[in-house]
């Protein structure tokens, strides 16, 4: 089937099979290995991208239903050297150990303050229970979410591992 | 924030340089790895616990368009490549060919195009089985009728593994005898999956043109992987590339080797493609190593004021279908468990151990663990509380009364072990302030007064991590040393190359910092490489919380033997002798004169432009560093917990956690790996578990039913820092990863079991689900 999908802001056409899961178009045919794959039922969260703004398991979604919508992933959230302030906050807050859940947990975390902008300890637990973490024990991750709001601005001198 | 033009070192909160890939999504795991021309695969798996294969057909999956091979045990076994060796010394089917032994185990390898080819092959292979009967309880598998699994084996007649024994018997029996108090408890420590969020996988890369085989893979032992693959494909080492790039959790997941590492590779020597093999997560769960598993017996033997006169044990362990058990050695089959009596004061001990084959995937593997010091600790605070609940004692003034005292130390245990320092009084003491135990108990009384279900747990251990010694422990007669190559360019910016594998744990952040303090250039400037053995001096991996121990002091040795030769060069710097200069932590100076000196940065590019006569040119050195003992990391935890009447729901209140690694290289990793930690242990006792039907199915094979913590039941953790150098390191420090899996179980287990003595509960074996403990409750009036 073709389809018509803008993903990350630049349209793009393909003919996948309509069994095609989103998680392995975007990884394996667009090449956008930041979205990860950790789980067979929905649970771990790993795979998050926002679709039209909102996250979605990209392992629960055929790629068929993105047609005329957009879609947004990890790269797509930053800019050049730029970090948004959550991912800032990851870094800042050692939210992140292994960082196989990172990605799908910063999707998470944006989409959520984008709806709750100045939220409590407790609803930021309830918004990330949908993404699993292994590494972290996810005290850290509230902290890194905690540490965007605080900090809402980009940080423009942000080098977070550009080895200057 | 810049945190590039701080300088960092030793001992500093450094925010870690690896984060930048992760967080922006550029980090570069295997999955992530696509090569021109690389074809995926597909793993047939059984259906059966237990049954012998009449025949299998791969001819309809062979005519399916994309399909390029379908391997099978017997296209392996024409090879002489059907079963590999274990790291336990046993032997492990790649593919099976006589039969299947366990429920998700390996048939057939088929190679096609894509992911979603290779699915559909699987439905297309024909396997004829004749079910045979199962044994998926230890209990049974010496019992009489039990069927023999493992019957590959010339005379075969049974499922017995291993006896295995240590310790002083007699005197043990002598303590028992004499004691005026004794206490046994029988306890299960469930089968476990460690369950990192990124599964197992590969890319094997075999260039038919060079002969060279390149292995991308999720490997937390990449150099001892490249010697076994040498020793069981018949390719030279020289031959064979592992690159392990960034790994998604490991925790002892990724020791083993597995039957997809070598389908892939074998696949890839026969198409002449690359050929990648991903793991599900149910077939992670079902098929890779699990972990734990152990029945025991704890008993102790006591005065009635409560010194602890002897302890000993009894396991029966099952290790599965195949013993692929990582051990530091054949000599340890029960890994460290002999450590059992902790941080306390025992005159007498010993312990008894029998491993047994059962229709169960293979292992059981360290998870997050050094060698079954997780089992070891588990036993010895549970049946303390026994203890303590029999003598109607405060189990905090039980283990006070027995821990060893700070003077004793170096500590040698009656198990054999030379402890290297300690202070179990202080870390306690520190736990109970920051958990202010006086008020807990208060607080618990007006509870129960009300009607609440709250209980109080301690746990107070040690553990026992950073294998080496090489003459003591091995992996297939590898002896565990570990390496680090230091390297200065003439800009005073480093490379450090290292043989252990980082899987989360902070590596390229931590180990820069060692190099920061032993030369006086900023940690900043220190670029850590990994997991590539071709870029990288051999060494034995990342687990059983060794690279700290091993690999953080091979650092430390390798940053001084290159300082021995930059003061060389300093002194001919400096025109003065060797002996009048001192090292300040920053530079070399004259002593007498601090305005004559010079620091890495000046130093370094003399070792390319101006060196001294009969002096090689550069700076750099390596070093395998081969610990003379091991390091003992130990800890205080205490939990509080409250019981929901109603659902039998345990939540975790608050958890204190005072650890003591020694000196902490970063302390914000050091947390962070407490917390990661806690939140593993914690699940192990509410949740996670594999379990099997009488037939031997799998039970939790998705996270639909293998639960682990989410952040709605993780606590808010409470940590305390305690800092006790050790004496067997160069830098004083320990391994520290483990401590909270292994001491936070136990707390977890004695608070609820706390909370429910009131009515009459003694004990309940993990994990303790809202169905168990709500059962426990009602059969017990509650
Ligand atoms: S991979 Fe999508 S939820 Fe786990
Ligand atoms: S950082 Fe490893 S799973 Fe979250």
């Amino acid at each position: 089937m073709r389809i018509e999908v803008s993903v990350n802001g630049a349209p793009r056409a393909a003919e996948v099979e309509p069994r095609l899961l989103l998680v392995h178009f975007v990884r394996e045919h667009l090449g956008l290995t930041g979205t990860h794959w950790g789980c067979d039922t929905s649970n771990c969260g790993a795979c998050t991208v926002l679709l039209d703004g909102e996250p979605v398991k990209s392992c629960t979604l055929l790629t068929v239903r993105t047609d005329g919508h957009e879609v947004t992933t990890i790269e797509g959230l930053w800019s050049g050297t730029e970090l948004t302030p959550v991912q800032e906050g990851f870094h800042q807050e050692h939210g992140l150990q292994c960082g196989f859940c990172t990605p799908g947990m910063i999707v998470t975390g944006t989409a959520f303050l984008e709806r709750n902008p100045d939220p409590t300890e407790a609803e930021i637990r309830e918004a990330i229970s949908g993404n699993l973490c292994r590494c972290t024990g996810y005290e850290n991750i509230i902290k890194s979410i905690r540490w965007a709001v605080e900090h809402p601005a980009r940080s423009r001198e942000s080098r977070v591992g550009s080895r200057e | 924030m810049g945190a590039t033009r701080e300088r960092h070192t030793l001992g500093d909160r450094m925010l870690r340089k690896e984060d930048g890939r992760f967080v922006r999504g550029k980090g570069n795991y295997v999955d992530d790895v696509q090569l021109p021309g690389m074809l995926h695969s597909a793993v047939l798996r059984s259906p059966f616990a237990h049954a012998r294969i009449e025949s299998i057909d791969t001819s309809a999956a062979l005519e399916l368009e994309g399909v390029h091979a379908v391997i099978t045990g017997a296209d392996l076994e024409a090879q002489g490549l059907a079963w590999m060796p274990t790291l336990a010394g046993d032997t492990q089917a790649v593919l099976a060919t006589d039969k299947v032994r366990f429920q998700g185990q390996e048939v057939a390898f088929v190679v096609a195009d894509d992911r979603y080819i290779a699915q559909d092959a699987l439905e297309l292979i024909d396997v004829d089985y004749e079910p045979l009967g199962a044994v998926v309880d230890s209990r049974k598998a010496l019992g009489e009728g039990a069927p023999v699994i493992r019957d590959d084996k010339e005379g075969k007649e049974d499922n017995f593994l291993f006896f295995w024994d240590a310790g002083d018997k007699e005197a043990a029996e002598r303590a028992f005898q004499e004691a005026e108090v004794t206490v046994r408890r029988e306890m299960f420590y469930p089968r476990i999956h460690p369950a990192p969020m990124e599964t197992c996988g590969s890319v094997a890369d075999y260039d038919v043109s060079t002969g060279q085989m390149t292995i991308h893979m999720t490997s937390q032992a990449p150099h001892a992987h490249r010697t076994l693959f040498a020793m069981v494909s018949g390719l030279g080492e020289h031959q064979i590339r592992i690159i392990s790039p960034d790994i998604g959790g490991g925790f002892g997941n990724k020791v083993p080797i597995y039957p997809g590492y070598v389908c892939g590779a074998v696949a890839s020597l026969v198409l002449g493609h690359p050929v990648k093999w991903m793991e599900s997560r149910s077939e992670n769960l079902m098929s890779t190593s699990f972990a734990r598993d152990y029945h025991m017996v704890g008993e102790i033997a006591a005065t009635k004021d409560g010194r602890i006169l002897g302890v000993r044990s009894e396991i029966l362990a099952d290790h599965g279908a195949f013993n692929a058990h990582a051990q530091p050695g054949e000599e340890f089959p029960t890994g460290f468990f002999p450590i059992f009596t902790s941080c306390y004061d025992i005159p007498a001990a010993y312990a008894e151990a029998t491993g047994v084959y059962s229709n169960k995937a293979p292992g059981g593997i360290a998870y997050r663990c050094s060698f079954r010091v997780t089992e070891a600790i588990y036993l010895m605070e549970r049946t303390m509380d026994v203890l303590a609940d029999e003598l109607d004692m405060d189990p905090v003034e039980l283990r006070r009364k027995n821990f060893i005292k700070k003077e004793q130390m170096p500590y040698h245990s009656v198990m054999g072990w030379e402890y290297d320092g300690g202070d179990y009084e202080g870390a306690l003491q520190e736990a109970l302030r920051i958990a202010g135990y006086e008020d807990l108990l208060a607080e618990q009384r007006k509870a129960r007064e009300d009607g609440k279900i709250m209980g109080i747990g301690v746990s107070t251990f040690t553990e026992i991590v950073g294998a080496g010694p090489g003459k003591q422990c091995h992996i297939a007669g590898i002896e565990m040393f570990d390496s680090a190559e230091l390297r200065l360019h003439p800009t005073g910016k480093a490379i450090l190359k290292l043989g252990v594998k980082s899987q989360g744990q902070g590596h390229e952040t931590t180990f820069a910092q060692i190099v920061a303090m032993e030369l006086g250039i900023p940690a900043e400037n220190i670029e850590v490489r990994e997991g590539d053995t071709d870029n990288t001096p051999y060494g034995l991996g990342t687990y059983g919380s060794r690279s700290t121990p091993v690999c953080g002091a091979a650092t430390s040795m390798v940053s001084r033997k290159v300082r021995e030769k930059a003061k060389r060069i300093a002194a001919h710097m400096l025109e003065a002798a060797e002996d009048d200069l001192e090292w300040t932590g920053e530079r070399f100076q004259v002593k007498g004169s601090p305005e004559q000196g010079k620091n890495m940065e000046e130093i370094s590019f003399a070792a390319y432009t101006d060196v001294p006569e009969g002096e090689e040119a550069g700076l750099e050195s390596v070093n395998y560093y081969d610990p003379p003992e091991m390091t003992y990391p130990f800890g205080a935890y205490l939990c509080v917990v409250e019981i929901d009447r109603g659902t039998g729901q345990v939540e975790v209140k608050r958890f204190i956690a005072v650890d003591d690694c020694g000196v902490r290289i970063n302390p914000m990793v050091v947390d962070g790996q407490i917390h990661g930690g806690l939140a593993q242990g914690i699940g192990t006792a509410l949740m996670e578990v594999i379990e099997f039907d009488e037939d031997g199915n799998h039970l939790n094979s998705s996270f639909m039913d293998y639960l682990m913590l989410t952040s709605m039941e993780t606590p808010k953790y409470e940590l305390g820092e305690f800092v006790t150098p050790s004496t067997h390191h160069p830098l004083g420090a320990r391994g520290v990863a483990e401590s909270p899996t292994v001491g936070s179980p136990a707390a977890v287990v004695n608070a609820v079991v706390d909370a429910l003595s009131p009515y009459g509960v003694q004990h309940l074996d993990m994990p303790l689900t809202p169905d168990k403990v709500w059962r426990a409750l009602r059969e017990n009036g509650g």
